[in-house]
């Protein structure tokens, strides 16, 4: 089995796109400051954390990547406000396994907001704007950075807060890693009742049902998410399993539950065909159904890691679509649209069928973005996955994005590594204001491809 | 309650000679993970301060640290005293400090050559010498050294720096055997190529590159244990049996 990390290169998670670059590998602050604070000198640099981006936010060819992994360390942590200072390194793992214990006053501290993966770092995490399955409840990681430190390509390190540097705090919320480097985060983790999770999977029709429970569960349940079947069309369409967790209170954790571990199950190499096809996937599909037992529903206290990271127990799972990689594409479109929209975009996947591995629904929250360029904004998101078959996916893709440009809405950078450049500025109609905050000195294969590269300089 | 007894129930001590580096610091992680005490010592003082408030904060019971410049045999004796200070005889030592010398001059300049030695050989045998003294008055103890495979046979590319880790493998043997029956464990690890910035000029990637994460798991484990040798990741002790067999006449017609 080869180590874990050795992988050749510097790749994004769906493994589609290669890039060539100059790797710096900043380990202390010191370096860190000179890795991102030298005087431009013509070469672009961007900030690379662990590559769980899909697409090419976290590229730079030809460029300069700066690989924050070396710069993983908790600077201070308060057991009595819950406040972390760290790196930017740092993995939400790391937050997980060795600073999630009991909070004076009682309960836990616990990070505020978990993407679908804990090997993601904070840098990342601020500079994607992630969110999570509670996002109606707790907004998005951005909402809980308290204070970040800024490296920029002019050598000056800024503190950026709500109240200091304002405008470059909310630009860097988001702002994929453009405007400097990101090398340290103050943030304020959530106090839960506890770390197991009362959970209840309920089978769903089709997508008035998903409205249905999304609507009954926003109250209690902080967590909610679904998984629809795209392989079924017409009234069935929607049909899938909806997820709804909370946290609850429990004596003292057996060893096991409470320790984190790496997954169980690694995929050591990258298959020369894919395993993925139609039938495996109508048989996960069906399999993932069957999760119900033919019940209405199913209710269980489970521990949070297989909740919240399902893919985590399978080490590498990108490399099941084989060589070329896969797509992921996530949109998200405003709840007056989105009934018609998600069904206009289901109808366009399955007719297509180029067989979505995951499917995932979720209804965002009512709150303010915290980013200039935050993806998550109130409506209903829909995340699929799509082997790579080239300019069948592409024009696939491409037709999704007509639907969501048409609805209002907009994608996801962090999944994406194929959007056209007028659709991502009908997305994002921000992304001149922002354009004023990228730094001179750092860019990216995605913003040059969507803007051409604009800076302020 | 006595004095032994409030004693007996501190929590395990390690200390860390070169606790800045990649691998020291992954290996010290996990210690302070556990709720161990630490003692970490290193050369640049705002790296070891970094280390020390991430150990601090990830659980470790206790966390002093000590600069020192581990080339000057004078500041022996002050870094000897600090770790009686904060924890008498420590239950565990890791000595992870080296430095991996370019070959083009280690090779011809006798001055570089003695330079990395000094770092490399000498400087380690003096301070495991002196834990030694200490750890087996105790009865008890866990003493490991990062070696390095290249220390298994002299080869063209790096001899210097093989030299250097293999006298400290053959010094660690003897010791070893020395301490047989006394409580001490001796443990001499030998890493392979680890993804550090020790190796940051070489071409990294490929099965053969591990992280320092990967390769402190098999450390702790090692310590945990008091394994003698033992190579990280594990399938460098069956290339090294190979690259130890090859004939003289067929090495020479190598690049190694």
């Amino acid at each position: 089995m080869p180590p874990p990390g050795a992988d050749p290169g510097y790749l994004a998670w769906g493994r589609v796109h290669r890039s060539r670059h100059r790797v710096v590998r900043p380990r202390f602050a010191e370096e860190a400051a000179r890795a991102g604070g030298d005087a431009p000198n013509g070469v672009a640099r961007l900030a690379y954390g662990r590559g769980r981006s899909y697409g090419d936010v976290c590229l730079n060819d030809g460029g300069t990547l700066i690989d924050m992994s070396g710069l993983d360390r908790v600077v201070a942590f308060d057991p009595a406000t819950g406040r972390l200072t760290c790196e930017a390194g740092l993995i939400l793992r790391d937050i997980l396994a060795d600073l999630v214990r009991p909070a004076e006053g009682g309960g836990w501290w616990f990070p505020p907001v978990l993407p679908g993966t804990k090997f993601v770092t904070v840098g990342g995490a601020i500079a994607n704007d992630v969110h999570g399955k509670n996002h109606h409840d707790a907004g998005s990681f951005g909402d809980h950075v308290l204070a970040l430190d800024l490296v920029r390509s002019s050598g000056e390190t800024l503190t950026c807060s709500p109240r200091e540097n304002a405008r470059l705090f909310r630009a860097t919320i988001g702002g994929m890693g453009l405007t400097g480097l990101i090398v340290r985060a103050t943030l304020q983790l959530a106090r839960v009742p506890g770390l197991l999770l009362d959970v209840e999977d309920i089978r769903m029709d089709d997508l008035d049902a998903f409205y249905a429970l999304d609507a009954e569960s926003k109250a209690a349940w902080p967590y909610t998410v679904a998984w629809v079947d795209c392989l079924a069309r017409g009234r069935r369409l929607g049909r899938g399993v909806f997820t709804r967790a909370r946290p609850i209170a429990h004596g003292p954790l057996p060893e096991s539950a409470a320790r984190l571990g790496e997954p169980k199950l690694a995929v050591p190499v990258t298959p020369p065909v894919s395993p993925l096809n139609r039938v495996t996937l109508a048989a996960f599909n069906a399999a993932y159904a069957r999760r119900l037992m033919g019940r209405r529903s199913v209710r269980r206290v489970r521990p949070y890691d297989p909740v919240f990271f399902p893919l985590d127990g399978i080490g590498g799972w990108n490399r099941l679509y084989g060589k070329a990689g896969f797509f992921q594409y996530q949109c998200v479109v405003p709840p007056a649209e989105a009934p018609a929209a998600l069904r206009a975009l289901l109808d366009e996947v399955a007719r297509a069928r180029q067989g979505s591995f995951l499917a995932v629904l979720k209804t965002f929250g009512d709150r303010p973005a915290p980013g200039l360029m935050s993806f998550a904004r109130p409506g209903t998101t829909l995340a699929l996955d799509f082997p790579n078959r080239g300019a069948a996916t592409r024009a696939l893709l491409d037709r999704l994005d007509a639907v969501v440009v048409e609805a209002g809405g907009r994608i996801y950078p962090a999944k994406d590594g194929r959007v056209a450049a007028d659709a991502f500025r009908r997305f994002f109609p921000e992304w001149e204001a922002f354009a004023a905050h990228v730094d001179p000195g750092f860019s990216s294969d995605f913003w040059r491809r969507v803007t051409g590269g604009a800076g302020s300089a | 309650m006595s004095v032994n007894e409030s004693a007996e129930r501190r929590p395990p001590s390690l200390v860390v000679l070169g606790a800045t580096s990649a691998i020291a610091e992954a290996v010290a992680r996990r210690h302070a993970a556990r709720g161990w005490r630490l003692v970490l010592a290193a050369r640049d003082e705002a790296k070891l301060a970094a280390v020390a408030a991430d150990a601090t904060a990830r659980g470790a019971a206790a966390v002093s640290t000590h600069r020192i410049d581990f080339d000057d045999a004078a500041a022996e004796a002050g870094l000897l005293d600090a770790i009686e200070a904060a924890v008498g005889t420590p239950d565990a030592v890791l000595l992870a400090f080296g430095t991996l010398p370019d070959p083009e001059r280690a090779h011809h300049d006798g001055e570089a050559a003695a330079a990395a030695m000094t770092t490399n050989f000498v400087a380690p045998v003096r301070l495991v010498t002196a834990l030694a003294e200490r750890m087996e008055a105790a009865g008890r103890g866990t003493i490991a050294v990062i070696t390095s495979v290249a220390g298994d046979r002299g080869r063209q590319s790096n001899y210097v720096y093989g030299a250097a880790k293999g006298g400290l493998q053959t010094f660690l043997d003897g010791l070893r055997h020395r301490l047989v029956g006394k409580g001490v464990a001796v443990v001499d690890i030998r890493p392979g190529f680890v993804d550090t910035p020790m190796t940051a000029t070489f071409d990294r990637g490929g099965p053969l590159w591990a992280t320092p994460a990967r390769v402190a798991r098999d450390i702790d484990r090692a310590m945990e244990r008091g394994r003698a040798v033992v190579y990280t990741p594990w399938f460098w002790r069956w290339i090294m049996l190979v690259i130890r067999l090859v004939p003289r006449f067929v090495m020479h017609r190598t690049g190694l």
